[in-house]
């Protein structure tokens, strides 16, 4: 390959310091500001289970739960969220054990290949703590931001209803 | 203990799916990573006349941007780019040259030390075209379609007894081109390790088949490459062949000397393989009974100006039902898209929606039940070849889904069911698939303290193949579920097949098996050897493993305990590896069958249409787990009902590209558009198609869906809307 010149470099952008609390414990991140919360918490922090899926806002497969309330990662710039408590799928489970919703997917098979699935699961999880879902029509409006290709639908209801301890 | 064959079990890779821990092609970790992001091309037809990345290159974090000027050696000949399942024609060959063959096309891979600062820096390289006028409308096109050579000969004299037929239909349906966009992004991870070997993680339904691939594109010794590919995020027939991202996270890996990751954008993904948009024309005439004198069936579908796609679109027409007359034809028209894949029931899905669509039509021209008019042309022979099948409970299928959905409360005149605002409409539909299997290995090692690690390079897409393995290895090593590691996705593991057309579970199933009966050989053989060994002089077949023990078949208390029987014989571990032959049998044909049920609630002012109850009858042979494998048809009719309602690629043809390239104008089912769903597998013993009786569930869900649905919107609002998807300004149009 021939060598090629670098004329004007472009430098890029400098870094803001700013504290992420995932799953309890503080992260100090140096972080630029056009790095999503998404792509800060899979390459930088490492925790691939929060997922992406299109990168737009429009799949939620990258919900986590800032502060208790259900985010698309991808639209969320990390350095807007300093301070901010932040739970992924890989502090949902406490001491080992599964939350009832992760048992609650398993049970119902509300997955298939998974990629969707911490989404969902985490969608769920801010979805019960909202109270406004109380019928399945209704959580199936409200889980409609979780984009399942696999088709797992009516499990994924099923599981949601299992956890909040409603009849299936 | 109870076999795990036959019963519901939850998924043995759930807990690594729920808790984040499975990691998918983009997510492995590799010191010092570089990033990759692909420039696509703006034009569909042409060749670049410059492209410049200067600019690019002086960001900072930039490492390198390859082209077809500066890539690394690259293959010259087809063969070379050739997979297990390319199509007749001259493989696309990424980053090769200056030619332009699609609207989308990757020119050019930008790497750096950061994933943003690729793509910020691909938005800076400067490309030039000199473009040539292009094509992408195949209701323009269509009369240049040329045939395609299929191996199912036409009977009778189709035309004939279709002009002399009593009752006539005759019609035209359109499925347009769908994407499969599964949840996740196409990407490869390629690991460069010293000394130039790489292990590449790549989303894809066939590790062998791109680790081949990988070889032979970039010259590689078949040593220096492993292809891994533990959990994939959905694929459908999207990842049967090698795509592009992992020729480019190769060539970034191969140019830098070190590990390169490329994940595609969503939009990047609709230029890879697709459904491709068909016209489907069937005739049917038939006798005032409601036999059939006369099936026609013709499709044209779209192809790529460098490969000829084609699945069986057409021969199930002549395949299902019983007529003395039938002839069918496939043409393909060329146009300047990327080559369309493989999408879950290629052919079937197209060609079985318009053929069912046009037996409602003519049960109404017929004034017969639908139901009714298939019983009357129900055939128990393949049509085509007159072969029995090894199975077929369709019969079944119809009697059981029709009394599940209540379909004796059908009022057959349309428009004669409502529900508030809401028009009601019941249809129903037919769907057939293969019953494939494929010659596939597996090894396996049992241990002395009863764990037993099964493998296999097949891949598990979601459709629950860590989970067939391990029932299917404890039930033939009498061990628990729990005991049984499952390793698959790794091309360094015994032979697989890419994991597609539903024949995964019957084949890797059999390998298993033919591979626990030398585990259980041996085995036998270290029992008889202990002193008074209650198995001698059994052989071999006349033992099974149950529960930890080698025991007689016929009488169970002759029995020796596994664990026992390997310490006296001085052994740790007992491994074997077979491969899972099936034999051709031309006497039989093999296919799994269904019948769908379908209610739509359509509002009658506003047009929108809601798929509020659906049942679907499957019978497919022995179900390994009727937990997944009823998931797998749930999820089809998902599909299915994304295909009559939603689905659709859209292209300006001006500049021959898809206008709605991302998954919020794609509109796919969310879970608001999915309501009841009930699926019923019939009892279908069948000793004939392999010797476990598994035919696969992947596929056949799908097939018929839309066409109930379809049928389902006529009977609502006495609109016939044969073009997919059946939208809101089609019902009030």
């Amino acid at each position: 390959m021939e060598s090629r010149a670098r004329p004007d470099a472009v430098s890029k952008p400098a870094a803001i310091s700013v504290t992420l609390y995932v799953n309890g414990e503080p992260s100090k991140l140096a972080i630029a500001p056009w790095t999503t919360l998404l792509d800060a918490l899979r390459d930088r922090l490492h925790l691939t289970g929060t997922k992406k899926g299109c990168d737009h806002g429009q799949c939620g497969a990258c919900t986590v739960l800032i502060d208790g309330r259900r985010v698309n990662s991808c639209l969320t710039l990390a350095v807007m969220k300093d301070g901010a408590k932040i739970t992924t799928i890989e502090g949902l489970a406490a001491d080992g054990s599964l939350h009832p919703l992760q048992q609650a997917f398993i049970d119902h098979d509300a997955f298939q290949c998974g990629y969707c699935t911490p989404g969902q699961i985490c969608s769920a999880a801010g979805l019960i703590a909202e109270g406004k879902a109380q019928t399945a029509d209704e959580i199936r409006e409200l889980m409609s931001g979780n984009i399942c290709r696999c088709g797992a639908y009516p499990n994924i209801v099923a599981a949601i209803q299992q956890a909040m301890g409603a009849k299936p | 203990m109870k076999p795990y064959i036959g019963t519901p079990t939850s998924r043995v890779d759930g807990r690594v799916k729920v808790t984040g821990m499975a990691q998918y092609a983009g997510e492995f970790a590799a010191p010092d990573l570089a990033y990759g992001s692909v420039v696509t091309s703006t034009i569909a037809r042409g060749r670049i006349t410059r492209i410049d990345a200067t600019q690019a290159l002086a960001v900072e974090g930039v490492l390198d941007v390859l082209t077809h000027e500066n890539r690394p050696a690259m293959g010259t000949t087809d063969q070379a780019f050739s997979d297990e399942v390319a199509p007749t024609g001259s493989p696309f060959r990424p980053l090769y040259d200056d030619k332009v063959k699609f609207n989308g096309q990757p020119i050019a891979l930008v790497i750096a030390e950061e994933w943003e600062i690729a793509r910020f820096a691909a938005t800076l390289v400067d490309v030039e075209y000199e473009a040539e006028s292009h094509d992408t409308d195949l209701h323009a096109r269509r009369d240049e379609a040329f045939v395609v050579e299929k191996p199912d000969k036409p009977r009778g004299d189709a035309a004939k007894a279709f002009a002399a037929a009593v009752v006539r239909h005759e019609a035209e349906y359109f499925v347009p081109a769908e994407y499969h966009n599964p949840m996740e992004l196409f990407a490869a991870t390629a690991v460069w390790k010293d000394g130039g070997k790489l292990t590449v993680f790549d989303k894809t339904q066939g590790v062998q088949n791109v680790q081949r691939y990988v070889c032979s594109v970039f010259g590689l010794k078949s040593d220096d490459v492993r292809v891994m590919s533990p959990f994939v995020g959905g694929a459908f027939g999207s990842g049967l062949r090698p795509q592009y991202e992992v020729v480019l996270a190769v060539q970034g890996a191969l140019q830098l000397k070190r590990s390169v990751r490329l994940v595609l954008a969503r939009e990047q993904m609709y230029g890879l393989g697709y459904r491709p948009a068909t016209i489907e024309r069937v005739a049917l005439g038939a006798r005032a009974d409601g036999s059939l004198d006369a099936i026609t069936h013709e499709a044209i579908a779209m192809t790529s100006q460098y490969e000829e796609f084609s699945r069986n679109d057409t021969s199930w027409s002549a395949l299902l039902y019983k007529s003395s007359n039938a002839s069918y034809e496939h043409k393909l028209s060329r146009l300047d898209v990327p080559t369309p894949s493989d999408m879950r029931a290629p052919g079937a899905a197209s060609g079985v929606y318009a053929l069912e669509c046009a037996m409602d039509e003519l049960a109404v021209a017929l004034k017969l039940d639908p139901v009714e008019l298939r019983m009357r042309c129900y055939s128990d022979r393949d049509q085509n070849t007159g072969a029995p099948f090894t199975s077929k409970q369709l019969k079944e299928c119809y009697r059981k889904g029709a009394e599940l959905f209540g379909w004796s409360r059908r009022n057959s005149e349309p428009r004669s069911m409502r529900d508030g605002n809401d028009l009601v409409g019941w249809g129903m539909a037919t769907g057939v698939w293969e019953a494939l299997q494929m010659p596939t290995g597996a090894r396996i090692v049992l241990s002395g303290n009863g764990h037993a690690e099964v493998s296999c390079a097949t891949s598990d897409i979601g459709t629950g193949t860590y989970t067939v393995m391990a029932q299917v290895a404890a039930d033939m090593l009498g061990v628990p579920i729990d005991n049984v590691t499952v390793k698959l996705g790794d091309s360094t593991l015994p032979h697989s097949m890419v994991e597609g057309g539903s024949w995964t579970a019957a084949s890797v199933s059999h390998a298993i098996a033919v591979t626990a009966d030398e585990v259980r050989k041996e085995l036998l053989g270290l029992a008889q050897k202990m002193p008074n060994s209650p198995l001698a002089g059994l052989q071999a077949e006349d033992v099974v493993l149950v529960d930890g023990m080698i025991a007689g078949r016929q009488d169970s208390s002759r029995a020796v305990s596994v664990a026992e029987a390997m310490q006296h014989g001085g052994v740790d571990r007992i491994v074997h590896e077979r491969s899972a032959e099936f034999p051709e049998d031309t006497k039989h044909a093999r296919n799994t069958h269904s019948a769908i049920f379908a209610e739509v609630k359509v509002d009658e002012q506003l047009g929108v249409i809601r798929v509020t109850r659906a049942v679907s009858a499957v019978a497919a042979g022995r179900i390994i787990n009727t937990k997944t494998a009823a998931s797998q048809v749930m999820g089809s009719v998902v599909w299915g009902i994304g295909m009559a309602l939603h689905e659709e690629a859209l292209y300006d043809h001006s500049f021959g590209r898809i206008m709605n390239a991302n998954i919020a104008e794609y509109h796919v089912p969310v879970n608001a558009d999915v309501q009841d769903i009930k699926v019923i597998f019939v009892d279908e013993p069948d000793n004939l198609v392999n010797p476990l009786g598994i035919k696969g569930v992947g596929e056949i869900g799908i097939v018929g869906v839309a066409a109930a649905i379809a049928n389902a919107v006529y009977h609502a609002t006495g609109k016939r809307i044969r073009d997919l998807p059946i939208t809101i300004d089609k019902v009030l149009g």
